[in-house]
């Protein structure tokens, strides 16, 4: 593993590892998750910061996915999903009852792990969103399509077809469709659930390009299996394990020199 | 999100039109049936032959016995060919075969029954009375043509059925030497024995069913048939030759006859209900 | 003296074999014997004429507007409901009481004979709401026999929607309403069109409770008006032995119906599942 290289990539304000919530984003406190009687999350305090990428690593099981599905409450489309504990989206609770669930997704978008681009033109896909939300001028739409597409290093190879089927596009190009898609939402917080787990290498760059581009202007939370993306494409990192949260700090710092053994054991790959 | 809510009860008042037809059906062919059926009393009108609407005189014994001579007679047609076309069609049949013959039963059951009964007509009963012997127009006429018509439910179902038996019982039994038949009635028969026996039970609700077919080649003679190549009339083919004509209690009397045709399919869609979520039941615990 | 394995599955699959044959000969032989005596007396003349001395001579064209009246104003009424119904069951509840019951209502429907559904028809649209013999009363009967075949081809076919679509939505921000009409429905509409085609065949097949709530007049339909369909005029030519001649050609022309039909429903079924693998 290249820690040298990550460490010059860290760049932006300095980060306050656990420091007062008034600057985060995001805040989660206490929050504790349930499918069924099982508990996924146990008493998870985190803070997310503006203009950076947080990366969460563990292994499989370890609750990353939960977390990352609590923050824009798509845990709610299972039934067996329960919680307590808070979390605090620029200091209101997004589970409170008066939060329009929609209009929370919309600020908080999610690509997810396997590309899903839904069967229609790469427009309609895009514009999908937007739409949703109530945009109808073609114009505007227009713009945001072209902006999704741009953010998301897609642009100039289809902007030719976009009447074609998004369908037809490859992997790695269709999981940019799928970034390009929540990019025309203009969201305030990125989540991406293993956004390259199915993808070569050669797009795996791509797309960490583009969230190298994006964290100037967003929240970036990345749920990644593998270490070094994490140590390439995040400013700070959260190593869960068995529903934990075991250490979170600035990414040089999480590998070069991790708090807790049990993150030593996990980069090194001791486990997991 | 009110807005939401407001939709899905308006999705929940539509979703009830289903429900709310079945009450509807039930309450009117009861209350127009069931006084008759009083005032007769059951037993006199379901186990009396006495059928002279003008007298006064309703017991459909004839009718009923008619409807299930016609309808067993069908059963061991329809159910002899609609499952040896499920077994072929699930176990012994090229895909590539599959993909023609499967449209080509369900389109079977596309045909309309006055076509059936027209065939039944023109084909099956001149043949019946030149080799058979009798007037043609009989209950082995009325089963033949019947038998074909239910085919394609029993075959439909119990290919469904036959489907959902988990590959590896057949990949385990084969691996143990059987042969395809073998394993076919020894292991995937009996695993998909409750739906073949779901999709028997709705064949025979629909031969019970069934009316225009069965007006056009049974017969439809008054006498109890004592054979099966005696003319025979069935409930349903009662109710429809008489509607016509019939007024005041006599009307009444042909609704009380759909009442006991009701409650028969009921039954009898009950327990197909039952056997055939019993296999869910048990596939879910699987 | 006992058959050996090799020998009992040989005999034993032949058997099948020819049964499956008998099924698929009678297939082919219905619709070749029909055709092959009806075709002949199906001319413009039959198609667009009115029928003269009961169906003896003219045509049937009353008869093919009766038909499309009241098959086609049935699955308006029915199509929109059995989908309201089936998104329901699938979208807005899952488990629970209220499931239970619409699923029961309407397999109990699908199993109802369809004199019965003639006998209610009769007794509640004809007579206790007024309608008369008529396309109105025919249809609405109609409605309430193709409801459970829209329902459960709708439901099949919203349910062969992968779940991923929805997530994909409810996460750029869809309400449940949106997400079901942006795309549950529009993913499903193949599917749940090759259901609402086929119970268009059903209802054009059916004869029993159209007798007995639409009638069976032959003159031009009206809304409140008798008339009469292509399955019962046949049932009627060939019945009471009026023209066989003119029984087989109205035959030959439902059975093509029929299997335009079919083959349509069949032919947009394929393209769909096509497109979800």
């Amino acid at each position: 593993m290249n820690v040298a290289t990550s460490q010059s990539e860290v760049t932006g304000p300095a980060t306050p590892v656990g420091s007062g919530s008034h600057q985060a984003k995001i805040v989660v406190e206490d929050f504790i998750a349930f499918f069924g009687a099982q508990a996924v999350l146990r008493n998870i305090h985190l803070s997310i910061y503006p203009r950076q990428r947080l990366a969460i690593i563990g292994p499989a099981g370890s609750g990353k996915t939960t977390l990352l599905r609590s923050l824009n409450r798509l845990n709610d489309l299972d039934d067996d999903f329960r919680h307590t504990g808070r979390i605090l989206l620029d200091g209101g609770d997004i589970y409170d009852s008066s939060t329009d669930v929609a209009a929370l997704r919309r600020r908080v978008g999610t690509v997810y792990a396997v590309p899903t681009p839904l069967p229609w033109a790469i427009y309609d896909n895009i514009a999908y969103g937007p739409r949703l939300a109530g945009v109808r001028d073609r114009r505007r739409l227009d713009e945001l399509v072209e902006s999704g597409l741009r953010s998301a290093f897609l642009w100039d190879e289809v902007k030719d077809r976009l009447g074609e089927a998004a369908t037809n596009l490859s992997g790695g190009q269709q999981q940019r469709l799928c970034l390009a898609r929540v990019l025309a939402l203009e969201p305030e917080v990125l989540l991406l659930d293993e956004p390259c787990s199915g993808l070569d290498p050669i797009s795996t760059a791509k797309i960490e390009d583009a969230l190298a581009e994006l964290k100037s202007r967003y929240c970036v939370v990345l749920v990644t299996n593998n270490t070094k993306q994490a140590a390439r494409a995040s400013d700070r990192t959260a190593f869960f394990l068995m529903g934990e949260l075991v250490e979170v700090g600035l990414t040089t710092q999480v590998f070069t020199n991790p708090a807790d053994g049990r993150t030593g054991d996990y980069i090194t790959g001791h486990f997991g | 999100m009110k807005r939401e809510k407001i939709i899905s009860v308006v999705l929940a008042m539509v979703a009830m039109s289903g429900i709310a037809g079945l009450a509807l059906i039930t309450a009117y062919i009861f209350k127009e049936g069931l006084p008759i059926i009083v005032r007769v009393g059951l037993k006199d009108f379901l186990l009396s032959g006495d059928w002279h609407p003008l007298e006064g005189k309703f017991g459909i014994f004839s009718w009923i016995v008619g409807s299930l001579a016609v309808t067993l007679g069908a059963m061991i047609i329809g159910g002899l060919l609609g499952l040896s076309c499920a077994v072929v069609l699930t176990q012994f049949c090229p895909r590539r075969l599959v993909v023609v013959l499967k449209p080509a039963i369900e389109l079977l059951a596309g045909i309309p029954s006055v076509v059936y009964g027209f065939m039944g007509v023109m084909i099956l009963v001149p043949w019946i009375r030149q080799h058979l012997g009798g007037p043609g127009l009989s209950v082995l006429a009325a089963a033949v043509v019947l038998g074909i018509m239910v085919l394609p439910t029993v075959t439909s179902i119990s290919m469904d059925a036959l489907r959902a038996v988990p590959r590896s019982y057949r990949d385990g039994s084969i691996a143990l030497g059987a042969t395809g038949w073998q394993t076919t009635h020894m292991v995937i028969l009996k695993a998909a024995k409750s739906g073949i026996m779901a999709s028997l039970i709705l064949g025979m609700g629909r031969a019970i069913g069934e009316t225009m077919a069965v007006i056009m080649v049974a017969g439809n003679t008054l006498d109890l048939p004592h054979g099966i190549l005696d003319p025979v009339r069935t409930l349903t083919s009662n109710i429809a030759l008489e509607m016509s004509y019939a007024s005041g209690d006599h009307r009444k009397a042909l609704f009380a006859t759909g009442v006991v045709l009701f409650v028969i399919i009921m039954i009898l869609n009950s327990i197909a209900l039952a056997v055939s979520s019993k296999r869910a039941r048990k596939a879910g615990v699987r | 003296m006992r058959l050996s394995p090799a020998i009992t599955q040989r005999l034993v699959v032949a058997f099948l074999w020819l049964l499956t044959a008998i099924t698929i000969a009678i297939l082919a032989f219905i619709i070749g014997h029909v055709l092959a005596h009806g075709l002949p007396y199906v001319t413009w003349d039959f198609l667009s004429r009115s029928p003269e001395k009961m169906g003896r001579e003219g045509g049937v064209f009353p008869i093919i507007v009766g038909t499309l009246a009241v098959t086609g104003l049935a699955v308006l009424i029915a199509a929109p409901v059995g989908v309201v119904t089936a998104v329901y069951l699938t979208e807005y509840t899952r488990k629970g009481r209220l499931t239970a019951v619409i699923r029961f209502g309407a397999d109990c429907l699908a199993g109802i004979p369809s004199i019965i559904f003639g006998l209610f028809g009769f007794a509640f649209f004809v007579i206790a709401l007024g309608l008369g013999l008529s396309v109105l009363s025919g249809a609405l009967t109609l409605a309430l026999m193709a409801l459970p075949t829209i329902i459960r081809t709708s439901e099949e076919a919203i349910r062969a929607v992968p779940w991923s679509f929805r997530e994909v939505s409810y996460g750029l921000g869809s309400t449940r309403w949106q997400m079901v009409t942006h795309v549950v429905l529009r993913s499903a509409l193949p599917g749940i069109t090759t259901g609402i085609v086929l119970s268009l065949g059903r209802c054009i097949s059916e004869t029993a409770a159209v007798m007995l709530t639409a009638g069976s007049a032959l003159r031009m339909p009206s809304l409140l008006g008798s008339c009469r369909t292509l399955a019962l005029h046949f049932y009627t030519l060939s019945r009471e032995g009026i023209s066989m001649n003119m029984a087989y050609a109205t035959a030959a022309v439902l059975i093509v119906a029929i299997l335009a039909i079919d083959l349509t429903a069949y032919w947009i079924m394929r393209r769909f599942i096509t497109k979800m693998s």
